[in-house]
C-alpha cells in the first residue's frame, strides 16, 4: 500500500521544520500545476508501505483569499489526500485551530501535530492533549519538530489512522449556533437531494463553505448547476438569519468558527488569558527595531550589511570559480587540439561548454549567502519587522514592504535578487517587483559604466556613474508604479501580516535552505544559461573560419543588420549592436567585445571608443546597457520564479523597448540642448 | 480621542483612528472580497478584544494585538475594521 498525506499549518509553526524530520533528504521540489508556488513533496518507510508527503503552503485559513490558501484548498478537496497532518504552534494554539477546524470540516482524517511545544512552559501555557483530543474528535501529537522530538510518535499515530481511522471522519459538526443552523441545516437538505458541489466533500461542510462566499465553492456550485437553488435558499433563509443576527453571512459563520475555536481552547489550555500575557522580550526587542527613531536606520543597517556580507564574501569564491573554469576551458582546448580533434570541436567544447557551465556555477555563492542571510532574517522573525517598518515607503511606489530586500539586492546581482522575491506571498507583489528588479544597476554593469565615464566625462565620471544607478532606482519606480495601475490594476495589494515572535533561527535549517536554493538554481536555471551560452556561441562561431565575432560572423552580419535601428540613439555602428548581443551572456562582457572588436583588447579600448563615440552617444549607449534586458542567467532565473515563459518574452520585451527609449531620449533630447 | 463608553457604548471607531495602547472590541468589518476575508480569518471576528500594540516610523502600518498574538495592517486595512469601546456597562466584553 502506498498512502498519500498532507502537511498543512500556519505560517511561522515550524512546519518547514517538521516536514524535514519527517521525510530526511527524499524530498521533491517542484511546482504547483500552472502558478510559481513550489510545491515540496517527501516521503517515509513504513511496514506498510511508503508514505508520500505532500507539502502545502503556510496559511492561516481554507477560505480561498490568497493563492496559497487556493492552492492548499484545491488539493485537498479535490485530491483528497488519505490523511493530513496539522501543524500547531502549541504556544499559539487558538489560531492553528482556526485551520484544524476548516481541515475537519473536509471530512479529511487528521492527526494534529502540537509542534514548538518547548516554548509552551516558558509561557506559561499548558495543554490538555486528551481533553483536545476528545473536543476535536483527532489524535493528537506533541512534537519538537526542530529537535526531532516527537517525529517517531508522529508517524506512528499517522500509519496507525492510516490503518483504521480511530476517529470516525465526516463526523465532525461545528455547531454554528441557533440561528445559522436552520440554513445550513435547509442548504444541506437540499444539496442531499440533488448531489454533491465536490466529490467526497461533506454536504454540511458545501452549505457552509457557500454560505461564508467561498469564491471556489460557489464556482464549483455553478459548474454542478445547484448555485441558484442555493442562492435562493439564502435569498430568504439567509435574509432572516442575516437579520437577526445583526451582520452579513460571511461574518457570521467565521464569527462562529471562531466561537467554537475559542471555546475549544478554554477548555483544553491553561494560560494567563490577559492581553499583557505575551513573551516580554519580543515586545522589547520590538520596542527598538520598529521604533519611531530607530526602525528605518536599523532596518536599513542590516539590510546593507547583508549585501556588503553576502558580496564581500561571494565575490573572492566567484572570482577563484571563474578562473578555474578559464583554466578548465583553456586545458581542455589544448589538450582536445593536440589530439588532434577539429578545431570547431574544441572551440564548442572550451566556449560553448566548459564556459557556459562555468557561468552557471558562478552564481552559487551569491544565492547561498544571500539565502543564509535571508533565512536567518525570516527564521528569527525579523523580516516581518522590516517589511512593518519598510511597508508604507515601498507601498508608495507600488510594492511591497518585503520587496526592498530583492531590489536592494539587485545592485549586486539581479539573479539572487530575482530568487529573493520569494519572500514576498501574493504574487502581484512578486511579479511586479521581478519585473523591476532587472533596471537595478548590477555589479556586471559597473565596469562598463566606469570605463564609459572615465574615457569621455573626465572629472565627471563618478557623478555620471552615479546619476546612471539614480536612472535605475527612478525607472524601477516608474515602472511599479505603471504596472501596478495597468496589469496588475484588478489585483489589490495586501499586508495583513504577522509579526511572529522573535526566535533563534536553526543553523541547520538555515544552511539547509540556503544549499537547496542554490542547488535548485543550478539544476532548473543551468540548462536555460548554458543553451543561451551555446547559441551565442555559435552565432559568433559560423559560417565556419571567420573570426570569432568578426563582422563576417552571423552575430557580425546580424549587427550590421540592426545597426541603423540605433542610429537615432547615438550609435548606429555593428560593432556597438554586437556588443550589447554579448552582454546577454553577461553585462560586463559589452566591454570585452568592444575590446576584441576595435582590436584593442580591453586595454587600449579608451582611443578606440573616442573614435566611435561621442560623450553624448556614450551616454546614450550606457543607459542602454543599464535598463535592456538583464542576462541570460537573470532570464533564466525570472524564467524560473514566474515559471512562464509568456512572462518572460514580456519581461525581455519590457526592458528592452524602456532601454531603447531611454537610448533614444537621452540622445535626441542631449541633441536638441545642443550636447551633441 | 479614543473610544469611551459615550452613547452607550454604541459609538464605532475606525482601529486606524486609534492610538498606540487604546484597546476596543471589534463591532464589524467593512467591504467584502478577499480584504474582508482575510481579515476575518485573522481571528479580526466581532466580539474580538483588540489593543493598538505599535504603528510603523511612518505612522503606516499599525500593529494590532489580539489573541495572543499580534498583526500588522496598512491604514487603509484597518480603515476596514470597525470598533466599540471594551467594558461599558450593558455589553461586558463587547457588544453583539
Amino acid at each position: 500500500m502506498a498512502f498519500t498525506v498532507a502537511l498543512t499549518g500556519n505560517p511561522n509553526t515550524g512546519k518547514t521544520s517538521l516536514f524535514n524530520a519527517l521525510t530526511g533528504s527524499s524530498q521533491h521540489v517542484g511546482n504547483w500545476p500552472g502558478v510559481t508556488v513550489e510545491r515540496k513533496e517527501g516521503r517515509f518507510r513504513s511496514p506498510e508501505g511508503d508514505v508520500t508527503v505532500v507539502d502545502l503552503p503556510g496559511i492561516y485559513s481554507l477560505g480561498a483569499a490568497s493563492l496559497d490558501e487556493q492552492i492548499a484548498a484545491n488539493y485537498l478537496l479535490r485530491s483528497r489526500p488519505d490523511l493530513a497532518i496539522v501543524v500547531a504552534d502549541a504556544s499559539n494554539l487558538e489560531r492553528s485551530l482556526y485551520l484544524a477546524v476548516q481541515m475537519l470540516e473536509t471530512g479529511i482524517p487528521l492527526v494534529l501535530a502540537l509542534n514548538m511545544m518547548d516554548t509552551t512552559a516558558e509561557k506559561g501555557i499548558v495543554i490538555d492533549r486528551e481533553k483536545l483530543s476528545a473536543l476535536l474528535g483527532v489524535p493528537v501529537v506533541p512534537t519538537v519538530a526542530r529537535n526531532r522530538e516527537g517525529i517517531d510518535d508522529l508517524k506512528g499515530q499517522v500509519l496507525a489512522e492510516l490503518r483504521e481511522t480511530t476517529f470516525p471522519p465526516a463526523s465532525f459538526s461545528l455547531p454554528y449556533g441557533e440561528r445559522l443552523t436552520p440554513l445550513l441545516d435547509e442548504m444541506e437538505a437540499f444539496l442531499r437531494g440533488k448531489g454533491e458541489i465536490i466529490s467526497g466533500l461533506p454536504l454540511r461542510t458545501a452549505a457552509v463553505k457557500f454560505t461564508e462566499g467561498d469564491p471556489d465553492i460557489l464556482a464549483a456550485a455553478e459548474k454542478a448547476g445547484l448555485r441558484e437553488g442555493l442562492e435562493s435558499i439564502l435569498a430568504v433563509a439567509g435574509k432572516e438569519a442575516e437579520e437577526s443576527i445583526g451582520y452579513d453571512l460571511q461574518t457570521a459563520v467565521i464569527e462562529r468558527r471562531w466561537g467554537f475555536v475559542s471555546g475549544v481552547t478554554a477548555e483544553a489550555v491553561q494560560r494567563d488569558l490577559s492581553l499583557k500575557a505575551r513573551l516580554s522580550i519580543s515586545d522589547k526587542i520590538d520596542r527598538v527595531v520598529t521604533s519611531r527613531s530607530l526602525g528605518l536606520p536599523i532596518f536599513f543597517l542590516l539590510t546593507w550589511g547583508m549585501f556588503r556580507f553576502t558580496y564581500a564574501l561571494g565575490d573572492p569564491l566567484v572570482e577563484l570559480l571563474e578562473q578555474l573554469f578559464e583554466r578548465l576551458g583553456e586545458r581542455a582546448g589544448e589538450l582536445l587540439a593536440g589530439a588532434g580533434l577539429p578545431d570547431i570541436l574544441a572551440s564548442f567544447l572550451q566556449d560553448g561548454i566548459i564556459g557556459g557551465v562555468g557561468s552557471v556555477v558562478v552564481f552559487f555563492p551569491h544565492i547561498f549567502l544571500l539565502f543564509t542571510f535571508m533565512a536567518i532574517l525570516e527564521d528569527s522573525g525579523y523580516m516581518a519587522r522590516g517589511a512593518f517598518v519598510m511597508d508604507r515607503l515601498m507601498h508608495m511606489m507600488g510594492l511591497h514592504g518585503k520587496s526592498f530586500i530583492p531590489m536592494l539586492m539587485g545592485f549586486g546581482c539581479t539573479v539572487p535578487a530575482m530568487m529573493g522575491t520569494r519572500i514576498l506571498e501574493r504574487p502581484r507583489d512578486r511579479m511586479i517587483t521581478l519585473l523591476v528588479l532587472p533596471f537595478m544597476s548590477c555589479s556586471a554593469r559597473l565596469p562598463v559604466f566606469v570605463l564609459f565615464s572615465g574615457v569621455f566625462f573626465g572629472s565627471w565620471a563618478g557623478s555620471a556613474v552615479f546619476s546612471l544607478y539614480v536612472l535605475g532606482i527612478v525607472v524601477a519606480i516608474l515602472s511599479a508604479k505603471l504596472l501596478g495601475s495597468t496589469l496588475f490594476k484588478g489585483e489589490s495589494s495586501q499586508l495583513v501580516m504577522e509579526l511572529p515572535p522573535y526566535h533563534l533561527p536553526s543553523p541547520g535549517m538555515v544552511l539547509r535552505h540556503a544549499w537547496e536554493r542554490g542547488f535548485l538554481f543550478l539544476k532548473k536555471a543551468g540548462t536555460f544559461i548554458l543553451f543561451a551560452v551555446i547559441v551565442v556561441w555559435a552565432l559568433a562561431s559560423f559560417p565556419w573560419g571567420v573570426e570569432y565575432g568578426s563582422s563576417g560572423s552571423l552575430i557580425g552580419q546580424i549587427g550590421q543588420a540592426v545597426a541603423p535601428l540605433f542610429a537615432p540613439a547615438g550609435f548606429g555602428f555593428w560593432q556597438a549592436g554586437v556588443a550589447l548581443f554579448f552582454g546577454f551572456l553577461a553585462k560586463e562582457v559589452v566591454l570585452g567585445t568592444l575590446g576584441a572588436l576595435l582590436g584593442a583588447g580591453e586595454a587600449g579600448l579608451a582611443g578606440g571608443l573616442a573614435a566611435l563615440f561621442t560623450p553624448l552617444s556614450a551616454y546614450a549607449f550606457l543607459v542602454m546597457t543599464l535598463l535592456y534586458v538583464p542576462c541570460a542567467a537573470a532570464v533564466a532565473a525570472f524564467k524560473r520564479e514566474t515559471n512562464s515563459w509568456k512572462w518572460t518574452f514580456f519581461m525581455i520585451g519590457y526592458t528592452t523597448a524602456v532601454a531603447y527609449l531611454g537610448a533614444v531620449l537621452v540622445y535626441q533630447g542631449g541633441r536638441l540642448l545642443g550636447l551633441g | 480621542m479614543g473610544l469611551n463608553c459615550d452613547g452607550g457604548g454604541k459609538i464605532e471607531k475606525r482601529l486606524s483612528t486609534l492610538s498606540v495602547g487604546e484597546s476596543g472590541v471589534v463591532a464589524r468589518i467593512e467591504g467584502d472580497g478577499s480584504l474582508k476575508r482575510r481579515i476575518l480569518d485573522m481571528g479580526l471576528v466581532p466580539g474580538t478584544l483588540v489593543r493598538i500594540e505599535r504603528k510603523a516610523p511612518l505612522n503606516d502600518p499599525v500593529s494590532i494585538w489580539f489573541r495572543g498574538y499580534e498583526l500588522s495592517l496598512r491604514v487603509e486595512e484597518a480603515n476596514a475594521v470597525l470598533l466599540r469601546p471594551a467594558g461599558c456597562a450593558g455589553c461586558a466584553g463587547g457588544c453583539k
